[in-house]
């Protein structure tokens, strides 16, 4: 870690003032602290040097940090803890695969600390990205190649990925937001705006240093999720390599609405530990759509999720996991008691 | 649970007192190196390599020094005064000593920054600049520019390999071979305390404070490094946070913090990161084995190979050469051995919990379940068609061997009986069910040890003897062994440890440290008790002698009035039978030769059997371990509780040692790449359920005086092979390359 400036602001717009001009997003010398778990991390690896680190937690929380339910859906401020949400009895109740993906990430002590606006703008867990002393990352430092690509890359992702970075994507919260058409809110030097969840973040191309449609100084301070049919028969099923406290190798966020006879009427579908940024399966939903859920529906639409991928040396077996994954998700949503 | 955690002892076991030091250490009062206080310190921190092999061309420390409050940067340009320290001597592990400007691995510290405070240090290492010339580097097996040698050409431990009979005849005249591979990976010990130093001179005296297995090494070790005389370096490490063959040995860091306080005149502490652990210590290499295993239909063995490589660093052969145990463990008939060393460029490996048997017993164990499954018989008969009390080597009878017993006893608590031996054909809904078990074993050994035992009259006991705590409770059973000797409660017992002042014992290695220092203490208590039996006439010594066992108190108190003094104090020297006359001389200059496992007249080896229950998903694979139990026989234990406390730690190491840890390395670069705790795995607590241990008496008068076992390295031996046994019967697949992970069981 380097010396840095800490500043503690109590408002939403003293913290955008704080935050001035700048650079957008992760290489910035100015970067938001909320509860510290992805950003005291990078910087005490040296990965990130923010010259002036701005505290936003003293934020006013009941705008913030509040959950709120109705008939319409579901708001979720962006200083909410993970641990506040997935305790959450409405959550657990309407939105199972929100309340999971939050419950099965990290541990509890990091969950108590982190809040959900840190949690999709955590950056990716590729070893070369988070150790300064490799030469080459595209990400880190912008044209200086990809040590990934013929290093040891077994938790890296297979789709939507470029010839400059395969980094995965590594949250799980993202993942249930990215299916349920979640909105992000924002608050900016121009105002206020919202963004459809899946516009966030952007996947690698040729520029990986650049991971989100986020405006220099934006504040990220909620999520909305509209009511809908498919909200209660939904899970979040993460496959890894020990039972807590670990990354994703493949993970499916379900949603269904299944009408008489196993008939899918409307499917949502992210996977998660495969995919460089929150993945939304489409063309498996659309493989669904109208169909009968069975065994052989689902791994004919987990093929479809697949067929893009572009696995490297020891990723390979993503592709088989993150398609078995896809299958015991969707059978096992059909069969959920409700 | 807490009835679990202080079983009741059986024939031959101690009481399962308490640690002593257990509430220090959850309060957190115990002291670890980095804890000591120590007047105005300098804080270092290192600069390791980003590359593998190559040369410096230019080290710019300049932005470092500007950084405020850095007062000195070692480099190879201002360390040269530092001698070397030979691999092997004194448990020395070198692959490189100086800072450059040769690299020959990944991480070699080139540069120390000493500072005001720990962050200036940090910063300015941030900012020293390496420029590299890089050569293409050798990872692994299976790379490019691997140097392999036959390992008794090239070691000092390992000179001859076990060896009998036509093995090859045997082999080729089988009714059932198994010939198959295995390969373990690379690991690392992570004990949760960091790799720490503190030095500190007063003159021409240093102090050093450093979580260290070995006291005396380290005195004579950093002596020699810094061309003083032994006896002015003094060596502390009351506590050690772990270690597990990793704070054994003398590594290059220690120098340099000497070097740095000596320059500046004041005290230089040193926690080294996480990450730079991994490269400047040691780490349990890499190894491949190729067995041929050859029965008769009845299941007798008749032949038995097995050639072992290991990675090792360019310029030392460091090989842990498990065939030296593996090859007595059955009445194998005919039986060939080879161990190769693999030189790539790498830091040189070191012991780790087990050295030689983890890998070894590993291979053999799957292999024994291969051929179990070929000769369709179970696999607990067939050890027991092949147990013996003999080496098959030399015909040596064991000490004492009750392998078949903790089998039985393992397996009746298991149920083995309900496994259908049919490979994939239990399970429980979207569950595959498999059981496997195998054998641990582990050589006992025993070293020279010195301790002194002060007795006041009031029944007051003071210990003293360079022992170490490193969580293997020592402070606790030395203190035992005490009370029980000298006839008082253990809190009357003041137990000193881990300090190059006190008497030396042996590196706590080999799980030597019960049965040496404990057969240390015993005599010199034993020579308290005879002073104590003089002072009465003759015809009264029998009973003197025995005051331990009767009304104690009275009786000590008469027989000090009659020797009219208040207290006795001896000194007593222990060399274990076939230990040389002056191997308590050499103990003291930093050398240790430890007896026992094949070496001696006898065979001397703790045995287990483990039993696991593995279910995996059909769709998925994930596998979880919901049930284990492992039963152990190691001669006397003297705590129960800490026993227990063992056995279950190790075998908890074995499933992860299955399924969870390998310090993966990137071929083209030869570094390691999960150097942190996030990405080493090891099991958290949702991956380890029911554990359970069951402590088999064994009584054995011939091992040592004290009749103890070794028993901190056993319970992690032939985990691993469990685990995959089991992991073939639920699933139909054999995983003969650890760790097993997902990839591995999904084209099934
Ligand atoms: C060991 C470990 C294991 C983990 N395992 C998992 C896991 O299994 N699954 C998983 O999903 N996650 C996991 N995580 C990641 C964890 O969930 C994230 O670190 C956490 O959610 C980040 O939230 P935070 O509040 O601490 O963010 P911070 O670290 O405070 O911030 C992260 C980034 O977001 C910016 N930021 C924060 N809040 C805002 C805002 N409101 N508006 C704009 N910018 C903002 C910050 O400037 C910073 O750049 C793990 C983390 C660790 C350390
Ligand atoms: S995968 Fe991306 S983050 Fe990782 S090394 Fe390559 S460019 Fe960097």
């Amino acid at each position: 870690m380097r010396p840095f400036t800490y500043e503690r602001v109590d408002s939403a717009t003293a913290a955008i003032a704080a935050f001035g001009a700048g650079a957008v997003g992760a290489a910035s010398e100015r970067q938001y602290l909320a509860g510290g778990t992805t950003l005291i991390d990078l910087m005490k690896l040296d990965v990130m040097r923010p010259q002036t680190v701005i505290d936003i937690n003293a934020l006013d929380r009941t705008a913030l940090g509040r959950v709120e339910t109705n008939d319409q859906g579901l708001r979720l401020g962006a200083l909410a803890h993970m641990s506040e949400v997935a305790d959450h009895p409405v959550i657990k109740r309407d939105y199972p695969m929100i309340a999971q993906s939050l419950e099965l990430a990290a541990s509890p002590q990091i969950r108590n600390m982190a809040t959900l606006g840190g949690n999709v703008l955590q950056r990716t867990r590729c070893p070369y990205f988070r150790d300064v002393s490799y030469a080459e990352c595209n990400k880190r430092i912008p044209g200086s190649g990809c040590a990934a690509l013929d290093g040891f890359n077994r938790s890296h992702a297979v789709l939507g990925v470029s010839d400059a970075c395969i980094a995965t994507y590594p949250g799980d919260f993202g993942q249930a937001l990215i299916a349920l058409d979640a909105m992000v809110e924002l608050r900016g030097r121009n105002g206020d705006r919202k963004l459809p969840f899946g516009a966030l973040h952007r996947p690698p191309g040729g520029n990986p240093e650049i991971e989100t449609a986020l405006l220099p100084g934006e504040i990220i301070t909620g999520f909305a999720i509209a009511a809908a049919p498919w909200l209660r028969r939904s899970l979040y099923l993460k496959i890894r390599d020990r039972q807590s406290y670990e990354f994703a190798l493949a993970s499916a966020a379900i949603a269904l609405d299944m009408g008489k006879n196993q008939i899918v009427q409307e499917v949502r579908i992210a996977l998660g530990g495969v995919a460089s940024v929150p993945w939304r399966a489409r063309s498996a939903e659309r493989a669904l759509q109208g169909r009968r859920l069975n065994e052989q529906t689902a791994r004919a639409a987990a093929d479809t999720a697949f067929a893009d991928a572009n696995p490297h040396e020891h990723n390979l077996f993503k592709v088989g996991l993150g398609k078995r994954t896809l299958v015991r998700a969707l059978l096992q949503a059909a069969t959920m008691e409700l | 649970m807490a009835a679990d955690a202080a079983p009741e002892p059986k024939a031959n076991m101690g009481q399962p007192v308490p640690r002593l030091d257990a509430r220090l250490k959850v309060t957190g009062e115990a002291r670890y190196a980095a804890d000591f206080p120590v007047g105005n310190p300098a804080y270092a921190f290192l600069v390791t390599s980003a590359i593998a092999k190559g040369r410096i061309i230019r080290l710019d420390t300049e932005s470092a020094r500007a950084v405020p409050g850095v007062l000195d940067i070692l480099t190879q340009d201002n360390t040269a005064e530092l001698k070397e320290v030979k691999f092997g001597s004194g448990g020395a592990s070198t692959s490189i000593q100086k800072l450059g400007p040769e690299i020959a691995h990944d991480g070699q510290i080139i540069a120390m920054v000493v500072a005001d405070t720990f962050e200036a240090a940090r910063e300015a290492a941030y900012k020293v600049k390496a420029t590299y010339a890089e050569d293409k580097p050798s990872a692994t097996f299976g790379d490019e520019g691997l140097k392999e040698e036959d390992a008794t050409k090239v070691s000092e431990r390992h000179k001859h390999v076990p060896k009998v009979g036509d093995a090859d005849a045997a082999l080729a005249s089988a009714d059932v071979l198994v010939d198959a591979e295995y390969g373990t990976p690379t690991q690392h010990h992570n004990p949760i305390e960091l790799f720490a130093t503190t030095c500190v001179w007063n003159g021409g005296q240093l102090t050093i404070y450093e979580p260290t297995q070995f006291v005396y090494g380290l005195k004579n070790s950093l002596a020699k490094k810094m061309d003083v005389a032994p006896e002015n370096v003094r060596a502390i490490s009351p506590y050690v946070g772990g270690a597990f063959g990793s704070k054994g040995q003398f590594t290059p860091r220690t120098g340099l913090v000497a070097l740095a306080a000596k320059k500046l005149n004041r005290p230089v502490k040193l926690v080294v990161t996480r990450d730079q652990g991994f490269t400047t210590a040691t780490y349990r290499a890499e190894t491949r084995h190729h067995i041929r295993l050859g029965a008769r239909r009845d299941g007798k063995i008749t032949g038995y190979s097995h050639e072992g490589w290991e990675i090792t660093s360019r310029p030392d052969a460091y090989v842990v050469a498990g065939v030296e145990d593996s090859a007595r463990i059955y009445g194998f008939g005919a039986v060939q051995t080879k161990v190769n060393a693999v030189h790539a460029d790498r830091n040189t490996p070191g012991f780790m919990r087990s050295p030689p048997v983890v890998p070894y017993i590993y291979a053999l164990e799957s292999a024994m379940d291969e051929l179990a499954a070929r000769l369709a018989i179970d696999p607990v008969e067939l050890r027991r068609i092949n147990d013996t009390m003999h080496d098959p080597i030399t015909g040596k009878p064991y000490s004492s061997r009750s392998l078949m017993r903790c089998y039985d006893e393992a397996a009746k608590a298991f149920d083995w009986s309900r496994r259908n031996p049919e490979p994939r054909s239990m399970r429980d809904g979207d569950w595959f069910i498999g059981l496997g078990c195998a054998t641990a074993v582990y050589p006992t050994h025993v070293g020279p040890a010195a301790a002194r035992v002060r007795m006041l009259a009031n029944g007051e006991v003071q210990v003293q003897i360079a022992a170490h705590e490193i969580g293997n409770g020592a402070y606790t059973v030395i203190g035992q062994m005490a009370a029980e000797r000298l006839g008082v409660p253990l809190s009357s017992v003041k137990v000193e440890l881990g300090d190059s002042s006190l008497p030396p014992a042996p590196v706590a290695g080999g799980s030597n440290t019960t049965a040496s220092a404990c057969s240390a203490v015993l005599k010199a208590c034993d020579a308290i008790r005879v002073r104590l039996a003089r002072s009465v006439a003759t015809t009264d010594r029998g009973r003197a002698a025995g005051f331990a066992a009767d009304n104690g108190q009275e009786m000590r108190a008469d027989l000090f009035r009659r020797l009219g003094v208040g207290a006795i104090e001896e000194y007593a020297e222990f060399i274990p039978r076939g230990g040389k006359p002056d191997a308590v001389k050499q103990l003291y200059a930093g050398q240790v030769a430890m007896t026992g496992g094949p070496n001696g007249e006898k065979l001397m080896y703790a045995f287990g059997a483990e039993f696991v229950e593995v279910r995996i998903n059909a769709l998925t694979r994930e596998i979880r371990v919901p049930r284990i139990v492992g039963a152990f026989a190691a001669g006397r234990l003297m705590n129960t509780r800490t026993a227990r406390s063992q056995y279950m730690g190790g075998m908890i190491w074995g499933i992860s040692s299955a399924l969870h840890e390998a310090t993966e390395i990137d071929k083209a670069r030869a570094r390691y790449v999960n150097d942190n705790l996030a990405d080493y795995l090891v099991p958290v607590n949702a991956d380890i359920d029911r554990v359970e241990v069951i402590l088999v008496p064994e009584e054995d008068h011939e091992v040592n005086p004290a009749g103890v076992k070794g028993i901190g390295e056993l319970a992690n031996v032939g985990t691993a092979a469990a685990v995959a046994n089991a992991v073939y019967h639920a699933i139909g697949i054999r995983i003969r390359e650890l760790p097993i992970r997902i990839e591995k069981l999904l084209d099934a």
